[in-house]
Parts: C-alpha cells; structure tokens; sequence
C-alpha cells in the first residue's frame, strides 16, 4: 500500500453529550468530566445509563428542510452550527465551487427513530403507516446525506458509508481516495447517530449493555453505555497551517471472525492499525498515544488491548474516551478524530473517567487520568459488528 | 477513470446469472420477470447459514458468481457493498417488536439488521479480512458504489468486487418505500488489464441533472427504475451487446457515465 497524501483538517465542529461546540468538549476532556446519566430516553426501563444530548426535541430545521426533519438530522444540524463550520464550508465552496466538495458521511440508525415512532402509530384496523412518515429523508441510510448536500449547498460526489461504530473512521478513507483521484478538492467528513430504541434494546439483547456507566479497561467493565453525537471536518489538500492538525493515514479490515464479537486475539484490529501505518509510512515507535476503540465489553477491551501490545508494546499510551461520551455508534469514528486533534493541539492525552483499576491482565500502557504529554501523531481506533476495523494517523503540522 | 472488469454476477427476476441473462439482456432471448430464488451459502457453517436473511444470500451469491468468472480468490479482494435499503424484513421484525410492551428484540436480528451484515457474513464465508465497506445512496446507490469502487481500485492499485444488492420492504413499510423484485449484481474491477479482462470501463463523473439511459422494453424499464441495484441494468446491457455508452443517475443530479468497450 503505498502513502497517503496527508489532508488538512481545515475545520472541525461536534456534539456531545459533554456539550456543544470544540470548547465544551475540551474543557471536560481535561477535567475528566463525564456526560453519562440514567437514561430516561422515550420511557426507557432498561437499566442503563446513556450520553443524552439535551435540547434536540425544542429544534427546527432551516427554512425549507422540514422535510428532513428528525431527531438524526437536528443533532446534524446542532453540530453544523458550532465552531464557524457553516462559515467555512461556505468558504470553501466560493474557493472552490459546490460540485468541487464531497460530502463523504457514516451513520448506524439514520432517522430510524422516525420508523419506531410510525410502528407506534399504525392504523388499528389497516397496519398502515401514518402518512406525515417520510421515509427517504429521515429513515433511509442516505438521508442525512441528502439533509448536508441541502444545508451546505454541496452537489460534489456524496455517500454514507454505514458500517456499524466504524462508519465516520471509514468515512475519512472515502474522502481521501476522491480527493487523491481528482474527483473533488475537499470534503466534508463526518457523521450522526442519535439515540433510539432499535441500539437501547439491541445491545441490551446481546447483554453488552452496563447498568451502570461504561468503565473502559477497568477489571470490573461489564459493558456499554449508548451515547449520540455528530462531528463533522472539513478536509482539505495542501500543508497544514501552524496549530492545524492533518489526516495523515488510515487502515481497514475486517475480523472475518464473527457477526458481533470481535476476534479475542484482536487480528482484525491489529490488521487496521497496522495498515493504518503503513498508510502513513510510519512505525509504531512514531505514535504517541491511541485513542482506543474502548466500549467496555469484557471482550472487545480485551482484544484491542492484546492487537496494541502486540504491535506497540507496554509504552505507547492509551485510553478510551467512552466513559466521557458513551459509545456514539457510527458517530464515534468522527468524534473521537476530533478528541485525537484536540488532544494533539494542546498537548494532553484524554484519560478515561469511570474506570477504576485497569485490568491486570491488560499490557499496554492505559492512561486512567488525563496527563499532559506532547503529541505530535496520535492514532484513533474505530471497531463494529460485521468485524468492521477502522485505525486513523492523525498529526501536527511539521 | 479507467477499471478493467473481469468478472460479473447478476440475479434478479428472469435474470438468474449472468450466462443465463446474457442472451435476454442482449435482446436474443425473452425476459420473462419470475420469482429470484436466493440460494444458501454453501461455505458458511449450518448455524450461520440459518441466520442469513435474503439481502445476504442475494449479496454472496453475485459477489462469488463474479469472482468465479474472473478466477479471483475472495480472501484478499476489497470489497465495496452498495444499497438503498438493507434487509428490509429484519427492519420490519424489530420495529414491530418495539411498539409493543415488551421491547424484547432478537440478538440475532439486531446484529443482521446492520446494513454492512452482507459484509460481515461474506467475511465469515470467504475468510476475507480484506477492507470491507458497504455505502448508501438512495436511488443512486449503485453509481456510488461504483464509482466508490473504481476510485478504490485504482488510489489503492489492487482488484475490487462491487456488490450491489436490494431486496422488497415487506408492509407496512413497503407503502412508505417501494421496491421491486430482488435484485443484485457483482461487479469485479481490476485498475490494470490482467489479460482476463472482458471490458474496458471508463468512467467519468457529471453533475448538472444530466438524464440516464433508459429502456423502450418496459418491463425491464421498470425493473430499472423499481430496484436501486437495478439501475445497473444499463451497464449489463451495454456488456451483453458488445459495449457502448451509458449513464446511470446518482445522487443530487450527478450522473455516472460509462464507455465500455469489449477485450
């Protein structure tokens, strides 16, 4: 494989259950602050907790995008609205002209919230589905793409990649190939998974879901908490400007193990990370801290941390973000890019609030508390049902 | 953009394989619509095997009829994975489930409601721990995953398998999302000309609500238009009678045009 031509990340904005916009999100990643609470989302009795993003029920959409109008698309739209995104997409769209920027998006659910809700109201004596159900723009996997390519005003190539929690850290592979054949100058990247039944209650069946919050890497973790987010970068070709931090590689696989365990040896995962550095023609001794994948499964914690002693040994470190935000599903490939760049602009590594003692029999080095640290190249692992692997090389400008 | 395709799957109503659709597409034989009848994957073991819904068993069967033809190994071969709906019945099952009481949803079905499970369910079967995507585009999904495809060969200098593949929401969903018949192709696509290459493609993206090639045969015209992963019919025509021009409509207005030329 030969080496990619590293993109700028020219602007980034996200939404959280730790808050809105790149300031809210840094402010509790360095306190250690966590946006899990019970979740009390649509009536739930499952004994859980969940990063909730509050505030989505009182939204509109713009003028003229009601049509698009769901729970998925509003948490696209909060985060569209944070960090002078909308102005630099616009921007960069009078630089370069709108079919000249791709829009290259990952989601799990989409609007399917929206499908739940119309099984609820079926007509008693039909089974028919309420007529207000539009299902090209909420439900359909590609909606939130078509809600982006109206809101920015963008008609270059567009695509949601949905590949369960590793779609937006597979988003940022298709935005590179096309930007590197010519077929757009930048892109939008990035994605929107927002709470519903269908993940409460799938994750529930499979027992991966915590009572109480996740604990990454703790001896004790016993599973997930459900968190929804929408990031978005936008990436462009040429040098990095002092303080901006690029996409410089990235590696995928799959486990071709199992539907929905990962491989306990972490092969899949390994074959990422390992693709993802030859992606970016570096080593591993060149990696400064991994931003883990980290859902708190006994596990998947497991088979990641047995893939990153085995290709980084017992110094790089390491932590997993899940217990500040939740498993954001689809989202979390985007999310936790932009963790990893924050992480890299003011030189810290995120720590992973929750966990107590770390498992004895884990290897690498798991960072517990955030510490303050230079990074210059961080890596950020995204994993997901299918055996779906995703690794990212993210690095300052030199 | 230029790919080499080497090798083609297709099964769709009237048009079981491509050996056997070749003659109907290039307009010798009749095109009789029928019921697709989706066969088990043999290589995967009986457990999984039972739990593989229609979308899977359409998905591996094309991909591995594709790759048959151009005599590659599945295990090393990138895959790209294009369609509209995923598996419209296990929607239906969990959605139903969750308006009552209960809530109480299948394991199984939650991990096969995902839409890259086709992918998923190829690794297992093929051992393919190669890169694995699976795309949405609406009714342009085949032209996404193909030009998805293409770029992917050729940024990534090695052989790509395209798998488009849609199958019929069953009610109520149906009303809200119609689509006709099952239908799916494979598409083998080499950026460099192995000596096994049956066509050239060069493919070129175009923006500006340009139309797409459509038929005079109506029933096949509908079954274009009625199934995303039908929209490649064009393309299948195009090879069955001996090359040409054609478009296929993406997303937004765009339109994926495509010269194919014979080896």
């Amino acid at each position: 494989m030969s080496v990619m031509q590293p993109l700028r990340l020219a602007r980034m904005c996200v939404v959280t259950s730790l808050g809105r916009g790149l300031n809210e999100t840094l402010e509790a990643l360095r306190s250690g602050r966590s946006g899990l609470a019970p979740c009390r989302f649509e009536g739930n009795e499952l004994a859980t907790y969940a990063g909730e993003i509050m505030g989505l029920d009182e939204m509109r959409m713009a003028d003229g995008l009601g049509v698009f109008d769901c729970r998925n698309n509003r948490l696209a739209e909060l985060a569209l609205q944070q960090d002078g995104f909308l102005a630099a997409v616009a921007d960069a769209r009078d630089r370069l002209g709108a079919t000249r920027i791709g829009l290259f998006l990952g989601t799990s659910t989409s609007g399917i919230l929206e499908a739940e809700h119309a099984y609820r109201d079926r007509d008693r004596a039909t089974g028919a589905l309420p007529a207000s159900f539009n299902y090209e723009s909420t439900h359909n996997t590609f909606a939130l793409a078509a809600f982006l390519q109206a809101r920015l005003g963008l008609s270059g190539p567009a695509l949601v990649v949905s590949c369960a929690c590793a779609s937006t850290a597979k988003a940022f592979g298709n935005a590179s190939r096309m930007i590197a054949a010519g077929l757009c100058d930048a892109a939008v990247v990035g994605g929107a998974d927002s709470l519903c039944l269908t993940t409460l209650h799938g994750f529930a069946s499979l027992g991966l879901t915590s009572a109480a919050p996740c604990r990454p890497a703790d001896a004790t973790r016993d599973g997930i908490s459900i968190g929804e987010a929408a990031g978005f970068v936008l990436l462009e070709k040429g040098p990095a400007q002092a303080g901006e931090v690029s996409l410089l590689g990235l590696g995928e696989s799959n486990d071709a193990y199992h539907m929905s365990s990962p491989h306990p040896q972490g092969l899949g995962a390994r074959l990422a990370i390992e693709r993802a550095l030859a992606s970016a023609g570096m080593a591993a001794g060149q990696i400064d801290y991994v931003n883990l994948h980290g859902t708190a499964t006994p596990v998947g914690d497991a088979a990641e941390d047995h893939a990153m002693f085995d290709v980084f040994g017992p110094g790089t470190p390491c932590s997993s973000t899940k217990g500040h935000t939740g498993h954001t599903l689809g989202a979390a490939g985007v999310v936790e890019a932009i963790v990893s760049a924050l992480a890299i602009q003011h030189g810290f590594a995120p720590g992973s609030p929750n966990t107590g003692a770390v498992d004895a029999g884990f290897r690498s080095r798991y960072l517990l508390a955030p510490t303050e640290m230079k990074l210059r190249t961080v890596m950020s692992n995204s994993f997901g049902f299918g055996g779906t692997n995703c690794s990212l090389v993210l690095g300052a400008a030199a | 953009m230029r790919v080499y395709l080497e090798g083609i799957g297709v099964l769709g109503p009237g048009l079981a394989g491509w050996t056997a659709a070749k003659p109907v597409l290039a307009g010798e034989a009749a095109f009789v619509p029928g019921e697709v009848v989706l066969p088990p994957i043999a290589a995967l073991p009986p457990a999984e095997r039972r739990r593989t819904g229609g979308t899977v068993r359409l998905s591996v069967a094309v991909g591995l009829e594709a790759l048959a033809q151009a005599g590659r190994a599945a295990c090393d071969m990138a895959t790209v994975f294009a369609s509209s709906g995923g598996d419209g019945d296990t929607i239906h099952e969990i959605l139903t489930v969750l308006a009552t009481e209960q809530r109480e949803i299948s394991p199984t079905r939650f991990h096969n409601s995902v839409h890259n499970a086709p992918s998923g369910y190829w690794a297992l079967a093929c051992a393919a721990t190669a890169p694995s995507t699976s795309l949405c585009g609406f009714d342009g999904s085949f032209a996404t995953g193909l030009l998805d495809a293409a770029v992917q060969a050729n940024i990534d200098a090695r052989p790509v398998t395209l798998i488009a593949y849609d199958t019929p929401y069953p009610e109520p969903l149906r009303a809200a999302r119609r689509v006709t018949g099952s239908f799916g192709v494979g598409l083998v696509l080499s950026p460099q000309d192995s000596g096994r290459s049956l066509a050239t493609l060069d493919i070129t993206l175009r923006h500006g609500n340009a139309s797409g090639t459509v038929f005079d045969d109506t029933a096949l015209d509908e079954l274009r238009r009625g199934n995303p992963a039908a929209r490649s019919l064009p393309l299948l025509v195009a090879l069955a009678r001996g090359g040409g021009r054609i478009g296929i409509e993406g997303i937004a207005g765009s339109l994926v045009e495509i010269d194919t030329v014979m080896a």
